[in-house]
């Protein structure tokens, strides 16, 4: 089972100004299959603990495990789709897709069906050849969803990958994901400050504080699927959600104001 | 059509309107026939100079080895060679040290200040040890060319791999690259939009010093053509090699252009 322990993580970034703790005392422990959502304003240390699950900055203390495994190092078994999409701009579409794989030195023919089949399954057929520079973002994404899928790895890290999308581009990406991730019962953990972003597309949402890095709520969507953004549930959700980010909101705005004035 | 027809035609203005003064001066007798022929004087040399110096001898060989075998032809392909070998030793050299200085600290600090020392220094003030360590013929050129070469394609290289955006060498570590495909399939590919800066670059220097090494160690070639013309006071032939460098250069310039075009077709900044 590739459950993700995260045990009383913490990270600290030393700073000229001194020691920032962007993390503490994390416990959280994701289930596979499960679609977790890390909820929270600028600098709560969501992409933090993100990153740390990722492998790309091993925490500090605490440890994350999967599969019985101490997480120190980025690997294939969790692709990352990052908000600024991170194509390989020289590679095209389907060239992008088939990279992790032929790192992986799987066999040509293997390759081309994987591709051909995310191709097909994200919609991108006619743009195989294409590079990434004449494709809108919400297709550059499709491409970043389609490179992590062909790494077919259980775990899916998600850095607010829609985040640079337009309202309409990011409602259709989000039920594509849904849609992926129903199909091929991955574990997503994503990271957003959106909280409707977060209620419609969840079964968990872990809202988290302002400096130091905590976890404020650990919060269960149990509304079916697709979730309707107008209805009363939701929208109670959202106020309640709201009110949490808000909190901590204003307390990253008052330590702007106070850096400010020391300026 | 016309629209391109337009262009070239306001392009085209000044430098007929050059063409007809500097001819209008000549035949008025403004300038020396010995210092400054006139421009007609000029082109017919140049089609001397193109065409072969004997006749064509039925039985001798093929026609076109006959067509092609005049001094222009002869001299622009010695010239173009030494360019071409001359820039692939110093490239060669520059853009493995270049890549290995920009990917890794240790070895840029180790490297670095001789190449600060170096860099500054001509190439031509390398001519008089040129020809002590190679003597004559070739070699001295292409020792001149590659030193031309090195230093701009390894500057390009170095900044180039010192640029790769962070978020591809994460993206790549994602999908679980080691350290040897993160060079071949990340790094250098990121870079060449820096790495062919340079090699244009270098190649314009190569051009340049071609047409000097030229002058001292060779007996073909577009600049040794010149200067041999000087001693016959044949300022004609002067002009219209001169012309024909300044072809080479743009033909040179222009190739590698397309190159640069296709091989970064997928870079962003780019209009094609």
């Amino acid at each position: 089972m590739s459950d993700i322990l995260i045990k009383d993580v913490q990270k600290v970034f030393k700073t000229p100004g001194g020691d920032v703790t962007a993390l503490k005392d994390i416990n959280l422990t994701v289930k596979q299959g499960e679609f977790v959502c890390l909820l929270g304003p600028s600098g709560c240390g969501k992409s933090t603990l993100l990153n740390a699950v990722a492998g790309f900055q091993p925490p500090s203390a605490g440890e994350i495990v999967i599969e019985g495994k101490k997480i120190l190092t980025p690997g294939p078994d969790r692709g990352m789709v990052f908000q600024e999409y991170a194509l390989f701009p020289w590679m095209t579409v389907a060239q992008n897709i088939a990279f992790g794989l032929q790192i992986q030195k799987k066999e040509k023919a293997e390759i081309d069906l994987t591709v051909n089949q995310l191709l097909d399954l994200l919609h991108l057929k006619d743009f195989r050849d294409r590079f990434p520079k004449d494709l809108s973002g919400g297709m550059r994404q499709r491409v970043a969803i389609a490179r992590v899928l062909a790494l077919d790895s259980p775990i899916m890290l998600m850095d607010e990958p829609f985040g640079a999308l337009d309202a309409l581009t990011r409602r259709n990406l989000q039920d594509e994901l849904l849609r992926i991730w129903e199909k091929l019962n991955k574990t997503i953990l994503f990271v957003t400050h959106s909280i409707e972003e977060s209620i419609y597309l969840a079964d968990r949402i872990v809202v988290m504080t302002y400096r130091p890095g905590t976890i404020k709520r650990d919060q269960y969507v149990t509304m079916p699927r697709p979730r309707d953004p107008s209805s009363h549930e939701f929208n109670e959700l959202k106020r309640e959600l709201g009110r949490l980010v808000m909190e901590e909101q204003q307390r990253h705005a008052a330590d702007e104001l106070k850096l400010a004035a020391v300026d | 059509m016309l629209k391109k027809l337009q262009a070239f035609a306001h392009g085209a203005l000044v430098p007929v309107l050059v063409l007809i003064l500097w001819e209008a001066g000549s035949r008025a007798g403004l300038f020396s026939e010995v210092l400054l022929p006139s421009p007609s004087a000029v082109a017919v040399k140049w089609w001397a100079y193109l065409l072969p110096t004997q006749d064509y001898v039925p039985g001798s060989g093929s026609y076109f080895t006959w067509l092609i075998s005049g001094e222009l032809l002869h001299d622009a392909y010695s010239s173009l060679y030494r360019v071409i070998v001359g820039f692939i030793i110093g490239a060669g050299l520059a853009l493995p040290l270049g890549l290995v200085m920009g990917a890794n600290n240790r070895i840029y600090d180790l490297f670095n200040p001789l190449v600060q020392i170096l860099r500054p220094i001509p190439p031509i003030a390398y001519i008089p040890l040129a020809i002590l360590w190679f003597g004559l013929g070739n070699p001295p050129s292409f020792f001149l060319i590659a030193i031309g070469a090195f230093f701009p394609v390894l500057m390009n290289t170095i900044a180039g791999v010192r640029h790769v955006d962070g978020i591809y060498l994460r993206a790549a570590r994602n999908l679980g690259v080691n350290y040897w495909t993160m060079f071949t399939r990340v790094i250098l590919p990121a870079s060449t939009p820096y790495i062919l800066a340079g090699v244009r670059i270098g190649i314009g220097t190569a051009f340049i010093v071609v047409i000097v090494s030229e002058m001292i160690a060779v007996n073909d070639g577009l600049g040794f053509r010149i200067l041999e013309a000087r001693e016959f006071m044949w300022s004609d032939k002067i002009i219209a090699g001169m012309i024909t460098i300044g072809l080479l250069g743009l033909a040179i310039d222009t190739a590698v252009s397309r190159l640069n075009n296709h091989l970064l077709r997928w870079h962003r900044g780019l209009e094609h």
